[in-house]
């Protein structure tokens, strides 16, 4: 079924129930394709191989529920404007898409380009924002430089006094950046993908990943049985390590936990994203109502999917600072999840050296963003066994060669 | 956060210290003649378990001292602390 205004109002005033939005399958014995993770870039992977390859045989497993994972736990920051222009090239394919997702899905992904200001509070840091606008514009990205006062006047709860502990120099702001609404991208992958025939199996966890005596990949064992494959795609986020390891892959990565939290709902207050990398803290509102605000990682490899106190505390100090009228507000909730993070804070997207294993992670802090960019362009790598051209920088064979994308500074704070 | 047991000044709350990764990585000693697997492996490559995990880290705001800790990353639970140079507990 199609959403639009006559469907909403049919079932508005009929009252009649909507019908399942994807079938729950039992598993079939083999695929084309199996994509361990139904997280953002594992469904959009598979809505992007049935509908721009033709291949339609593809299950997508997941241990818990769709959208569990950093989809469903992460504060929806969407931005291009990073530094290299490995990055900027993958990170406005994915801006570009979501331009338009919500109609490509037929699904409202309320993605708002409310405008993403990155704060500056010393020389320094002015110095490599304004490098960054530069970089930025001449990769056709868009970012502009703001004074405190033009920062203000764009966010106007912002404090720019100079007696701030850490004072505004100036702002970086991406007008087309902004947020989405997280579980309704994973929704609407998930209903798009299975419209075209993938399946999209819950409660299915991957324990092993079973290769052929001359090397390549063949099969997956799971929870719900052995599931033959001629390709595996890897998409586990915080988990990718413990999955590739099953092939007896070693990754680059270590899993974080990251927080996030969230206020008690008030009227609409602030009208764009705020960040700040040097007092680390980073703020919006959700069209609820509800201040959601970002913390940092904490500091050692853990898979508890919390994160410690002092670590959310830490941020909030900050935020007071920089608007004191949100000091008496309360705090709702809070919550975590698993971050894989690289050496040079860049995804690795691509083949392995296991014949027929693909993988996509490595976005840790920072992939949300990317999610429909980096399912287009993992498709086209699975369905012709080759980088599509955007993914060949983003390759684990970088490690090796040296040929690192460093984004430490644009991934600063966790977002 | 986490009570951390420095051998040398006891338990002391997480925000004494700082984290230095996974333990026992030893940088190879004849560094020219590893070939780029190797260097990439001592450089980039780590275990990241999901559960018992031998790990460094140093007293910053106390003795200074680098030490050694066995903790399991899915509880975060701390099963013992050591000196460098000691090997891990079984
Ligand atoms: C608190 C927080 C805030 C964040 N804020 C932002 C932000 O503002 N902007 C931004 O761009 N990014 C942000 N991120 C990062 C972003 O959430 C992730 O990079 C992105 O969502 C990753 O998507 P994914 O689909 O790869 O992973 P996930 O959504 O985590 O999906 C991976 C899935 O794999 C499943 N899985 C794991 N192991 C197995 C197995 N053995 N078998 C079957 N399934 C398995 C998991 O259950 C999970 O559902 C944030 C993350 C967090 C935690
Ligand atoms: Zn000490």
């Amino acid at each position: 079924m199609r959403f639009s205004i006559f469907s909403l109002l049919r079932h508005a005033i009929g009252g009649t129930p909507w019908p399942e939005q994807w079938r729950s399958p039992e598993p079939k014995a083999a695929y084309d394709v199996v994509i361990i993770g139904a997280g953002g870039h594992g469904l959009a992977t598979a809505y992007y191989l049935a509908r721009e390859h033709g291949i339609r045989r593809v299950a997508v497993l997941e241990r818990g529920w769709l959208g569990g994972g950093n989809t469903g736990r992460n504060t929806t920051v969407i931005r291009s404007n990073y530094l290299r222009d490995e990055s900027a090239a993958i990170y406005e394919h994915a801006l570009k898409l979501w331009e338009t997702l919500a109609q490509e899905l037929n699904y409202n992904v309320m993605y708002s380009p409310r405008g993403v200001m990155m704060l500056a509070h010393s020389v320094h840091e002015a110095q490599v924002f304004k490098r960054h606008v530069h970089a930025n514009r001449l990769n056709g990205v868009d970012n502009e430089w703001l004074t405190p006062s033009e920062a203000k006047a764009f966010c106007p709860p912002l404090n720019i006094s100079p007696d701030l502990r850490y004072p505004i120099l100036g702002a970086a702001l991406q007008r087309r950046g902004g947020v989405a609404r997280h579980d309704a991208v994973a929704w609407g992958y998930a209903r798009g993908a299975n419209a075209l025939g993938v399946d999209i199996i819950q409660n299915c966890e991957v324990t092993g990943i079973s290769r052929m005596p001359s090397g390549p990949v063949n099969a997956v064992e799971t929870t719900r049985g052995r599931i033959a494959a001629r390709k595996v795609a890897v998409v586990a986020a915080g988990h990718t390590s413990v999955v590739l390891a099953m092939a007896g892959v070693r990754m680059p990565l270590e899993s974080y936990p990251l927080q996030a939290l969230v206020s008690e709902p008030v009227k609409p207050v602030l009208p764009c994203v705020v960040m700040s990398n040097s007092i680390h803290a980073y703020i919006s509102q959700s069209d609820k109502g509800e201040l959601v605000i970002g913390a940092a990682t904490d500091a050692y490899v853990s898979y508890s999917q919390a994160g410690g106190l002092h670590v959310a505390e830490h941020t909030l100090e900050a935020i007071c600072e920089l608007f004191p009228t949100f000091r008496r507000l309360r705090m709702l909730r809070n919550w975590g999840g698993i971050v894989d993070v690289t050496p040079d804070r860049s995804p690795i997207i691509g083949l392995t050296p296991v014949p027929g294993l693909y993988v996509n992670c490595g976005w840790g802090t920072g992939g949300f963003k990317a999610t429909p960019g980096s399912g287009h362009v993992f498709a086209a790598t699975i369905a012709r066994g080759e980088p599509h051209p955007i993914v060949a920088p983003f390759a684990l064979e970088r490690f090796r060669t040296g040929a690192l994308i460093d984004e430490a500074a644009a991934a600063a704070v966790a977002h | 956060m986490l009570l951390i047991d420095c051998p040398w000044c006891g338990a002391r709350p997480e925000n004494e210290f700082r984290y230095g990764g996974e333990a026992h990585i030893a940088r190879p000693q004849d560094a020219a003649s590893l070939d780029d697997a190797a260097w990439t492996a001592f450089l980039y490559m780590r275990n990241n378990p999901k559960g018992r995990h031998a790990e460094r880290w140093r007293h910053i705001h106390g003795c200074g001292r680098f030490f050694n800790c066995l903790r399991d990353t899915v509880s975060d639970r701390i099963e013992a602390t050591y000196k460098p140079g000691e090997p891990a507990p079984q």
